[in-house]
C-alpha cells in the first residue's frame, strides 16, 4: 500500500477520465434480522450465555437510565442529559469485543461502553449530579463521564477532538509494548470536523492500533446526513485514507461484536487502525435541550423503533432458551428501583469544597490561583447567603 | 562547557532528554531523518530511532491532538509546530484539551508531559506568517505553561525543566537568535527553573521587563541610557504563564518605573496584563506612567518591517519619556 504512494508507482491512462462512479456502496454486515433470527449464511459469534445476557442487560440498564434521567432533567433535578435510545447496541456491543486494559475515548452518548466495563449506577449519578464524590469533582456537565481505573478517558464537549488523540494513546500503548488498543468513538456529525481527517491520516501513517468507530445515527442534532456528507457515509473515507474498514449494522449487537472483534485482532497484529461505521438511529432527542419534531417526522421514528437493537437480541436470546422473560421482567424492576433509589440519595450529597476551584489547573496551584481563591473566600464570608452550595464549609 | 548557538543548545537539550528517558518521543513536520527546517532536531532519528522521532503528515491540529493523547497515555511527547504562526489551527487541541484536561478531569488524566516547541517572532524579513509572536494568546488559557528563552544557555536549561514538569509547556524559540546567538552552554545536565525571572542587570532608575529576542533590544536600549545617566534595571520575564510577579514588583517598588516591550502587537499583548497588575500591587510607588513599547496593532507587515519592529530607538525614547515624566 505503502509503496504504490510513490510518484513513480502512479499507473497511467492516456484517455481523460474522471472517475465518477467512485461511490461504491459499501455493504452492511448484518448477522441477526431485526426479528432475531440469524440470516442462513451468517455466522452468530461465539459468545457463551453469560456473556450474551451482559450485553441485554446492559442494554437495558441503559435504557432505564436513559429515561429516569430524561425525566430528571424535566423536573430540574439535573442540568442537561443526553439519551442513546436506540444506539445501545453500537456502545455496549463494541465494549464488549474489547478487553479491560484496551483505552475508550468516547464522544458522549456511549454510556453503555461504560457500563459494559462495571461503572456502577452511585457513580453515574455522582457525575450527573457534580458531587464531591464524582472522579471530575463536580467541574463538567452532565455525562462528560470518566474513569482512569476502567480505562474510560474523561469525556470533552468539542467534537472529533479525540480522534487524532486516540492516534495518539494507541501509538503510546505500542510503544510501550502493550497489548492494547485504543477504541475512538464519534458520531457522523463529528466525522466532518478537521480532527477527523488529522486522526485517521496519522493513525494510518504512523502505525497505531486503534480502532475507530463511528455511530452513524442519521442526525447531528437537526442536521441529517445528507447535509453532512455527499459520500458513502463515513466507511468509503476510510479506504482514502488507506485505513481498514467496514460497515455494519448499529442496531444487531452481534454484528457490532463480531466486527470489533475482528477490528481489534487485526489492530495488534498489524498495529494499523481500522475504521467501524455502525449504521444506527438515533431514537432519543440530541438532548434535554432538543425536540426533534422540529426537524422529523413520527413515522421515520417509528420506523426505526421496529429495529430497536435491545428487542432483536432478546428474541436471538429467547429462542436460545436462555432468557427466562418473567426473571428479566422482575430484573427490569429492580433495576428502576436501584436507579431511583441512587438518584434520591446522591442528589442530597454536597458538591466539593470551593477550595476545589483552582485545584488541578495544574499539577499544584501557581501563586495568582491562591490568591484568586484566597479573595474568594474573603468575598464569600462576607455574603454568604449568595453561595448556598459552599459557603457553609469556607 | 561548550559554544552553542540556541538550535545547538536545543538539540543538546533533546538529546539529553531522549538518552534519560525511553518515552520521550520528537515528532512534527520535517523532524525526522532531515532534522528540522531550522535543524534543531538534526541526528536525533538517527541516533534513537524513527518510533522515537519521527515525520508526521502536515497537519498541526493532527500533531498536538496525538501528543495529547500519547501525553495522558504517560509517553513524554515534545511536539514541534514548525512556525508560532502556524499553531492556531491547533489552538482548540491547545486550548480546549491540553489545557482542561487534568481539571476536567478532576486529576484522573493529565498532558502534564507535553512540550510544544514552537519558532516565534519577527526580524527574518518572514513577513506575515514568519514572524509572529502569540504568546499573548495562550497566556489567556488557564491550565498552560508558557516558556521563552532569550539565550541557549537559557534555552537548554528552561526546554529541559519543561520537558520535566508535570504541565503542559508551550516553549516559544525566538528563531531571529537561533544562530545569531552564540553562547557557553555546560554539556552536562541542568534545568533553570520554570516561573522565576532573572534579573540580568540591576539598576535604580527604572525597571526595564522583557523576554526572548526581545532582551537584545532592551540591551541596548539600556546602554544608550546609561550614557545618558539613566541605571536602569533590566529583567527577563522567561515565563509568560505563571509569571514572577514577585520579582518584577519588588524591582518597580524600587525603580519607581516600568517599561514593558514585545514584539507582539499592543493591544491584549502580554505588557497589558503585567501593567494592570503592577499598577495595582505597586500603585503607591508607580513616579510615572507604565511604559509599553511593542508592535503596531497591524499583522506583521514584510517592507515595513523595521519600522514596526520595537526596537532600541523606541525603547531609548521611551525610557526617557518615562524617566522624565
Amino acid at each position: 500500500m505503502k509503496d504504490r504512494n510513490h510518484l513513480s508507482n502512479v499507473g497511467l491512462v492516456h484517455k481523460v477520465s474522471i472517475i465518477e462512479n467512485g461511490l461504491i456502496d459499501i455493504p452492511m454486515l448484518q448477522i441477526l434480522k431485526p426479528d432475531g433470527s440469524p440470516h442462513k449464511d451468517a455466522v452468530v459469534p461465539d459468545i457463551d450465555q453469560e456473556l450474551a445476557l451482559k450485553i441485554y442487560r446492559t442494554m437495558r440498564f441503559i435504557r432505564v437510565l436513559d429515561e429516569r434521567m430524561v425525566a430528571a432533567q424535566r423536573q430540574g433535578r439535573i442540568s442537561f442529559y443526553l439519551a442513546s435510545t436506540g444506539e445501545e447496541a453500537a456502545s455496549v456491543a463494541s465494549a464488549a469485543a474489547l478487553e479491560p486494559q484496551d483505552m475508550i475515548m468516547s464522544q458522549y452518548r456511549e454510556q453503555g461502553a461504560l457500563a459494559f466495563r462495571g461503572y456502577s449506577t452511585e457513580a453515574f449519578m455522582n457525575q450527573m449530579f457534580s458531587n464531591e464524590k464524582e472522579a471530575n469533582k463536580g467541574r463538567q456537565m452532565p455525562i462528560h463521564y470518566g474513569d482512569k481505573s476502567l480505562n474510560f478517558m474523561t469525556i470533552s464537549s468539542p467534537l472529533g477532538t479525540q480522534i487524532p488523540q486516540a492516534s495518539g494513546y494507541a501509538y503510546g500503548q505500542k510503544m510501550a509494548g502493550e497489548e492494547a488498543v485504543t477504541i475512538c468513538y464519534f458520531g457522523e456529525g463529528a466525522a466532518s470536523e478537521g480532527d477527523f481527517h488529522a486522526g485517521l491520516n496519522m493513525a494510518a501513517v504512523l502505525n497505531c492500533p486503534v480502532i475507530f468507530f463511528c455511530r452513524n445515527n442519521g442526525y447531528a442534532i437537526s442536521t441529517p446526513s445528507e447535509e453532512q456528507f455527499a459520500g458513502d457515509g463515513i466507511a468509503s473515507r476510510g479506504l482514502g485514507y488507506g485505513v481498514k474498514t467496514i460497515r455494519v449494522d448499529g442496531n444487531d449487537s452481534f454484528a457490532v461484536y463480531a466486527a470489533t472483534q475482528k477490528a481489534r485482532a487485526l489492530a495488534l497484529k498489524e498495529n494499523c487502525p481500522v475504521l467501524i461505521e455502525a449504521m444506527t438511529y438515533r431514537l432519543a432527542a440530541h438532548s434535554t435541550s432538543d425536540d426533534p419534531t422540529g426537524y422529523r417526522s413520527k413515522e421515520e421514528e417509528s420506523k426505526w423503533q421496529q429495529k430497536d437493537p435491545i428487542a432483536r437480541l432478546g428474541a436471538w436470546l429467547k429462542g436460545k432458551g436462555w432468557l427466562d422473560e418473567e426473571q428479566e421482567n422482575k430484573d427490569l424492576e429492580t433495576m428502576r428501583q436501584e436507579v431511583l433509589q441512587e438518584l434520591k440519595r446522591v442528589e442530597k450529597v454536597p458538591v466539593c469544597k470551593i477550595d476545589e476551584i483552582i485545584e488541578d489547573v495544574y499539577d499544584t496551584p501557581p501563586w495568582h490561583l491562591k490568591e484568586q481563591l484566597s479573595e474568594l473566600k474573603k468575598h464569600m464570608a462576607k455574603y454568604p447567603e449568595a453561595y448556598p452550595k459552599t459557603s457553609g464549609r469556607l | 562547557m561548550a559554544k552553542m548557538n540556541l538550535l545547538q543548545a536545543i538539540n543538546n537539550a533533546l538529546i539529553t532528554a531522549m538518552e534519560e528517558n525511553e518515552k520521550v518521543m520528537v515528532f512534527g513536520e520535517d523532524v525526522g531523518h532531515f532534522g528540522g527546517v531550522f535543524r534543531a532536531t538534526s541526528n536525533l532519528q538517527q541516533q534513537f530511532g524513527r518510533d522515537r522521532c519521527f515525520n508526521t503528515p502536515l497537519t498541526e491540529q493532527g500533531i498536538i491532538g496525538f501528543a495529547n493523547g500519547l501525553a495522558s497515555q504517560g509517553s513524554v511527547p515534545v511536539a514541534e509546530i514548525q512556525f508560532g504562526d502556524y499553531i492556531f489551527p491547533a489552538f482548540d487541541q491547545i486550548v480546549n484539551e491540553t489545557a482542561k484536561w487534568r481539571y476536567r478531569s478532576g486529576g484522573q488524566f493529565s498532558c502534564g508531559t507535553l512540550t510544544i516547541r514552537t519558532p516565534y517572532g519577527g526580524g527574518i524579513a518572514g513577513g506575515h506568517y514568519h514572524s509572529q509572536s502569540p504568546e499573548a494568546y495562550f497566556a489567556h488559557t488557564p491550565g498552560l505553561k508558557i516558556v521563552m528563552p532569550r539565550n541557549p544557555y537559557q534555552a537548554k536549561g528552561l526546554l529541559l525543566a519543561s520537558i520535566r514538569d508535570d504541565n503542559p509547556v508551550l516553549f516559544m524559540e525566538p528563531k531571529r537568535l537561533y544562530r545569531a546567538s552564540v553562547g557557553e552552554v555546560p554539556e552536562e545536565d541542568y534545568t533553570l527553573p520554570l516561573g522565576k525571572a532573572e534579573i540580568t542587570k540591576s539598576g535604580t532608575d527604572i525597571t526595564l521587563l522583557a523576554w526572548g529576542a526581545q532582551m537584545e533590544v532592551l540591551d541596548k536600549a539600556t546602554e544608550m541610557a546609561q550614557k545618558e545617566g539613566i541605571d536602569a534595571e533590566v529583567i527577563d520575564l522567561r515565563s509568560i504563564l505563571p509569571w514572577d510577579v514577585d520579582t518584577v514588583c519588588e524591582s518597580v517598588v524600587k525603580t519607581g518605573r516600568l517599561l514593558i516591550s514585545h514584539e507582539a502587537p499592543l493591544t491584549g499583548g502580554f505588557a497589558s496584563e503585567i501593567a494592570a497588575t503592577v499598577q495595582d500591587k505597586c500603585f503607591l510607588n508607580l513616579e510615572s506612567p507604565i511604559a509599553r513599547v511593542c508592535g503596531l496593532d497591524t499583522p506583521y507587515p514584510l517592507a515595513h518591517e523595521k519600522e514596526y519592529m520595537p526596537d532600541h530607538l523606541k525603547v531609548f525614547e521611551a525610557i526617557k519619556r518615562t524617566v522624565h515624566y
